[in-house]
């Protein structure tokens, strides 16, 4: 066998490196970083809801958010300080789940649907109209992040409000049968400070707020679950009913006795 | 014989705050749990099995039944705590139902969660609504709240001694989370990945604990079932498929929204109530129930929309969400589009689903912009072959509806895209073929 050139004879004595000990730092809780008292708070009365803590989990990633305007690193130990998870747990979680950010949210998220239907009736001509207008594309933020006016545009997969194509959502509420025009109006809006009201949902809020409703903290419930909810759309079957004297068959004056239990086969 | 429209679950829709507590009271609300917590929790699986009520989520399985398989009695498996789990989750493409009725009727909701706990013997519920459904969670937050203010909920509801315990839970984004098992796994905190079944969550859902998981339209229909009767029920809709059902109508219709009809409404009757197509093009396309189910074409109008009626015509029931396109519509466009939803929606826990959506929506791709050839027909039916029945949930058997679908009665479409020629650089972009409004 012929050695390259250079090589030493012997490799000499075998020695184990010296041995290195990891002093790892204690875990610094983060009280006193963007989470204060309350949200601590709030964190423990979503765990309590639960019958197992980790259930808490998608509400407490809400928490953050209305707190943070999307989940840092920081976010994600909160979480899993809480619920004694780990960090990489927490990160598995967060990056599924496309409501949860992973950038810092504008003051108001603008979500236009381009699935098939509000796409043909419009959403990608909204959609194309508004990442021209705004100079960002999915995901992307106009304006600094959280400033007056700056605005997180996405593009949405069904918004489950196919009756009214193409509809567009800004932090969640819904602008219905919209418009390129009555959409670059909405955003013109919002980007001089303006909150035009949601066709169906309660006045407009913010990002953060809203993160906060969907973590089960309602600021005002009793006027916002006030907002109006229904179209013509959705009236259609019950306003056609009503104009011809359709109804369902008429139900006995009481209700009927119960069914008798079949006995079961031993 | 029926009246064409048989307004039940949206019989309070128009009603002004329907969904407060007063209106619900006022109309006949929470009438319904005063009879079923009389009656022996048996009895009212009986009922709701004779009255052949199906699951409105989209699989029609029988809701009696679903209730019948948890185990009950002090020992074994029926010694576990019982859950029950809402399916609010609506984001099926073309699926509407669900949203406007937590929003309109949450109270309708919140008593057929209380009449379920009570049958399955479950004393915690918890309702999960998609995240972007931010209106409806109000809603349904604030019927709970007012549930239990008035002491329909809680310790000792009515005097009974039965606890029950809502929570409303907010999803963060994920399509896949209306299938049951991702559900429940989302709502233990982890990601939303389907389990392989069995076990069934009957057996071992929530917290490996015995689970019935029913979809919003399902349970809101209890309360009326309790109140009318088996036989009532039946007066609705066909022996098989009984019942009324909200159908929900989008896309190239004068006049689209929700009517709620017994099953069995054909396409025909139901375009009439919705002011005819749109302009008076004719119709090209269909699906019977959201994108998953495969589309239907203008011969079908004729199809009785029930759960057996919609399969043998080559399609399913699905949520009875009909979208309707138009002449102007290109197939291969629309197949492209919702199969752009299925890749990004795919959890990518099985390899057939979370590949083949992908290699399907590069092939549409270039198809659509005139790039394809005759062989990625059969290419893409090959890999609809691959994926359809080879992963844990319906999700990719659902994507593969409308290619094979699309393909069988449309192919001369697909073909024409190949055999024209490639666009222009500066005409990359496609329209969806003068359909723009």
């Amino acid at each position: 066998m012929t050695l390259p050139e250079g090589t030493p004879e012997s490799i000499g004595p075998v020695t184990a490196p010296d041995e290195v000990v990891w002093n790892a730092p204690d875990a610094q809780p983060i009280v006193g970083g963007v989470f204060d008292e309350v949200t601590y708070q709030r964190a423990k009365e979503i765990i309590a809801r639960y019958p197992q803590s980790r259930s808490a989990l998608l509400p407490l990633l809400h928490l953050v958010q209305s707190v943070e305007g999307h989940v840092s690193q920081d976010g994600i130990r909160f979480c899993a300080d809480a619920l004694e998870l780990t960090t990489a747990e927490v990160s598995a979680v967060v990056t599924f789940y496309t409501m949860y950010k992973r950038t810092p949210c504008g003051e108001h998220l603008v979500s236009v649907c381009t699935n098939t239907l509000c796409a043909m009736l419009g959403g990608d001509a909204i959609y194309a109209r508004l990442q021209e207008k705004l100079g960002v594309g999915h995901e992307e933020t106009a304006g600094p992040p959280g400033t007056q006016g700056s605005i997180t545009l996405e593009h949405a997969e069904c918004l489950a409000a196919c009756d009214f194509a193409p509809v567009v959502q800004v932090n969640y509420e819904y602008y219905d049968n919209q418009t390129v025009q009555s959409t670059e109006e909405l955003v013109d809006a919002l980007g001089r400070g303006e909150r035009p009201h949601p066709t169906r949902g309660a006045p407009l809020t913010d990002f953060r707020t809203v993160e906060l409703e969907l973590a089960g903290f309602f600021p005002d419930l009793a006027a916002s679950v006030d907002g109006l909810s229904v179209g013509d759309e959705t009236l259609l079957g019950v306003t056609v009913a009503a104009e011809r004297g359709w109804a369902a068959p008429a139900m006995p004056d009481s209700p009927p006795a119960f069914p008798a239990v079949p006995e079961k086969k031993p | 014989m029926t009246d064409l429209i048989t307004p039940m679950l949206t019989r309070r829709w128009a009603e002004p705050r329907s969904w407060s507590i007063d209106t619900y009271e006022r109309t006949g609300g929470y009438q319904a749990i005063r009879s079923a917590l009389e009656a022996d929790p048996d009895e009212l699986i009986q009922l709701v099995k004779d009255s052949g009520l199906r699951g409105r989520g989209g699989a029609g399985f029988p809701t009696g039944m679903k209730w019948g398989f948890i185990p009950q009695g002090p020992t074994g498996p029926g010694a576990k705590p019982k859950y029950l789990v809402i399916n609010a989750d609506e984001g099926e493409p073309g699926t509407c139902k669900d949203i406007p009725t937590m929003m309109a009727d949450p109270h309708s909701l919140i008593e057929g969660c209380i009449i379920t706990c009570y049958a399955i013997r479950a004393n915690f519920c918890a309702i999960y609504i998609r995240g972007e459904a931010l209106h409806p969670i109000r809603r349904v937050a604030n019927a709970v709240r007012e549930a239990y203010a008035k002491g329909y909920l809680g310790k000792d509801i009515l005097g009974t001694g039965y606890d029950i315990d809502i929570v409303v839970h907010a999803g963060a984004g994920a399509y896949i989370c209306g299938e049951e098992t991702a559900l429940l796994d989302s709502l233990e905190g982890r990601r939303g990945q389907p389990r392989l079944k069995p076990p069934f969550p009957a057996t071992a859902g929530l917290y490996a604990s015995p689970t019935v998981v029913n979809n919003v339209e399902t349970i809101a229909s209890v309360p009326f079932i309790v109140e009318g009767g088996s036989e009532w029920f039946r007066s609705m809709g066909t022996e098989r498929s009984p019942g009324p059902k909200i159908y929900s109508i989008s896309g190239h219709v004068e006049r689209p929204g929700q009517i709620e009809a017994p099953l069995g409404t054909t396409l025909r009757q139901l375009l009439e109530l919705a002011g005819g197509m749109k302009d008076g093009i004719p119709l090209k396309f269909w699906t019977p129930g959201g994108s998953s189910t495969p589309i239907l074409t203008a011969e079908h109008l004729d199809v009785p929309l029930d759960f057996e009626g919609a399969v043998a015509a080559g399609s399913m029931l699905g949520t009875t969400a009909l979208q309707i396109f138009n002449e102007t519509v290109s197939v291969p466009w629309a197949v492209m589009k919702w199969t752009e939803f299925y890749k990004h929606e795919s959890c990518g826990k099985c390899t057939p689903c979370r590949e083949g959506t992908y290699w399907l929506l590069q092939i549409l791709e270039r198809m659509v912009h005139h790039e394809g050839t005759e062989a990625d027909i059969e290419t893409m039916l090959d890999i609809c072959d691959n994926v359809l029945g080879r992963s844990f949930c319906a999700l990719g058997d659902g994507a593969t509806s409308p290619i094979t679908s699309g393909i069988q009665y449309f192919r001369q479409e697909f073909l024409d895209l190949c055999a024209a020629q490639p666009l222009e650089e500066s005409t990359q972009k496609v329209e969806p073929v003068g359909a723009m409004a």
